[in-house]
């Protein structure tokens, strides 16, 4: 099965490849197949890969998915952006939040073929040209708002959308509208105040 | 997860055509082939799971009728599209003026992300948090008909008290439709038969001997808007969640509240009761009792026992009675004390 041909002749395991390196704007696989066959060719079937294109970073990606890739999956294992982290898979514990189009959500309970032509912003899209760190980015340092840091992209992606909510008014609303976010090591008064922080600095700019 | 086939309609239309065609009439619809997905929280999770297995999706997502997406406020209603998502309704400021019932049972649901995602007109057909039905090695009458509930002598504290039957117990965890059907809202729903107006109060179906039937919708029907009568109880509103932690958790026991008064008396009071009963759950004896008197405590408390009189416990769920009762007090007295 993993050298079963598809459309154009690559192999699966080598068109894996060329989605791992998921080179800016190359046309892959399916999307010329799309060209190439007319639209009455027989439907889909649930095993084919889909064609699905999105901006993440600001770099476009066309990559190839099997239908149940979430998010997630797709960023870590097809794009090999593995910042946003896996939690538990089942949206409970916020590790996985990305900005689509510019809000906070759960890339693990998003398929990634229901992105398509959506803008996606991980936490290796944060810092800016010149290597400087995001804000948020910034203020996790200065607070030390982290022990293990697993849970570090996910409440920092979310401190992003819950600043731009405008819902970091008071701590006590950071604490609810961050409530999505658990930290098992309970750094939560230093998320707290570098979310502080970082609203301020945002503020100002 | 099951392969699925993954559909893109751009009109209502033609979603409830691929819906008709694509299944074989199986009922209920939370079983069928085809499923309808928006945001995705619910459905996602539960295809993970193996709970929900459909062999095709119909992205809502990329309708394209503006209505949608619209929340209208009017004279005399307010008006959601379906795929207006719960945070957009929860941080309208109309609708925070108008009713701040309905606000405070989309801000109190969920995490912002999940808010941001999540569909009004997918957050009230979520299914169930049951562990039981979660988790597809246990027989679940809802899951599997006729293979039993194993809450029924399991661990059961998160287990509804109101609306059970001896086939099951789950509890219906929303609190958006709390606040709807306390209101007297309505849904518009599009189908392969054509378009009805259906009273929210009738969307759930308690579950009797069968819980796997889950609502009145069809397969082939999608709801397309909510509407909300205002009236001069939806200003003087509230929606008090008690659950295990402050925030980001189910409801232990909720309630919405709505008061129309008279100087001191009720004039006419709405309330439901979330996290307690199998389905949403309008507590209308409990405002009959309320109607022409002055709401003191004590009327309150009246009222909260008339609310939970039919209540049935299981071993470990015993406490969402005096819990419920409490909650639903608090929340009488602190909507008496709003400006109307």
């Amino acid at each position: 099965m993993s050298e079963a041909k598809i459309a154009s002749g690559l192999s699966r395991r080598m068109f894996m490849t060329a989605s791992v390196s998921a080179v800016a704007a190359m046309p892959l696989v399916n999307s010329s197949k799309s060209a190439d066959q007319p639209t009455s060719a027989k439907p889909a079937g649930p095993r084919d890969l889909s064609a699905v294109s999105m901006r993440i970073n600001k770099q476009p990606y066309n990559l190839a998915l099997d239908n149940r890739t979430s998010l997630l999956d797709a960023l870590r294992d097809h794009v090999g952006l593995t910042g946003t982290k896996k939690g538990c898979d089942h949206g409970q514990c916020g590790a996985c939040t990305v900005l689509v189009d510019g809000k906070r959500v759960l890339s693990c309970l998003s398929f990634a073929i229901m992105n398509q032509g959506r803008e996606i912003t991980t936490v290796e899209g944060l810092v800016s040209t010149d290597g400087e760190l995001h804000p948020v980015q910034q203020a996790f340092v200065d607070h030390d708002a982290f022990q293990c840091g697993y849970c570090t992209p996910g409440q920092i992606m979310s401190a992003i959308g819950c600043i731009n909510e405008g819902h970091a008014g008071s701590e006590d609303d950071i604490r609810e509208y961050m409530s999505g976010n658990l930290c098992r090591c309970a750094a939560y008064p230093n998320i707290v105040a570098a979310i502080v922080q970082a609203r301020d600095e945002i503020r100002r700019a | 997860m099951r392969p699925f086939v993954y559909e893109r309609p751009t009109s209502v239309s033609s979603a409830v055509d691929i819906a008709t065609h694509a299944d074989t009439g199986q009922s209920p619809p939370t079983a069928a082939n085809t499923q309808f997905i928006a945001g995705g929280t619910n459905l996602a999770d539960y295809m993970r799971l193996g709970v929900a297995q459909p062999e095709r999706l119909i992205d809502l997502n990329t309708l394209v009728e503006p209505a949608l997406r619209q929340i209208r406020i009017e004279d005399d209603a307010i008006r959601f599209g379906a795929l207006v998502r719960m945070s957009e309704a929860a941080d309208n400021g109309d609708v925070r003026r108008r009713c701040p019932l309905l606000a405070e049972s989309l801000q109190f649901a969920a995490s912002g992300q999940l808010r941001n995602m999540a569909s009004l007109g997918g957050n009230v057909l979520q299914r169930t948090r049951c562990e039981y039905f979660r988790e597809t090695s246990w027989p679940c009458n809802k899951r599997e008909p006729g293979s039993g509930c194993a809450a029924m002598e399991g661990f059961n504290r998160q287990h509804a008290v109101l609306g059970t039957s001896d086939a099951c117990i789950a509890a219906y965890h929303g609190d958006f439709a709390q606040a709807l059907i306390a209101l007297g809202a309505t849904v518009d729903i599009e189908g392969q038969q054509g378009r009805r107006t259906l009273a929210f109060a009738k969307l759930h179906r308690r579950p009797g001997e069968t819980p796997n039937i889950e609502t009145d919708l069809a397969a082939d029907e999608l709801i397309t808007a909510i509407e909300v009568p205002l009236a001069p109880w939806s200003s003087r509103s509230r929606y008090l969640k008690i659950r295990d932690r402050e925030s980001y958790a189910f409801a232990l026991a909720s309630a919405a509240v709505a008061l129309d008064m008279d100087g001191e008396r009720v004039r006419s009071a709405r309330i439901a009761l979330g996290g307690v009963a199998t389905v949403p759950w309008r507590a209308s004896a409990a405002e009959d009792t309320l109607k022409g008197k002055v709401l003191d405590e004590a009327a309150a408390r009246a009222a909260a026992d008339v609310a939970f009189a039919d209540a049935k416990p299981r071993e470990h769920n015993a406490f969402k009675i005096p819990l419920g009762k409490r909650t639903l007090v608090r929340a009488l007295l602190e909507t008496r004390d709003m400006k109307g």
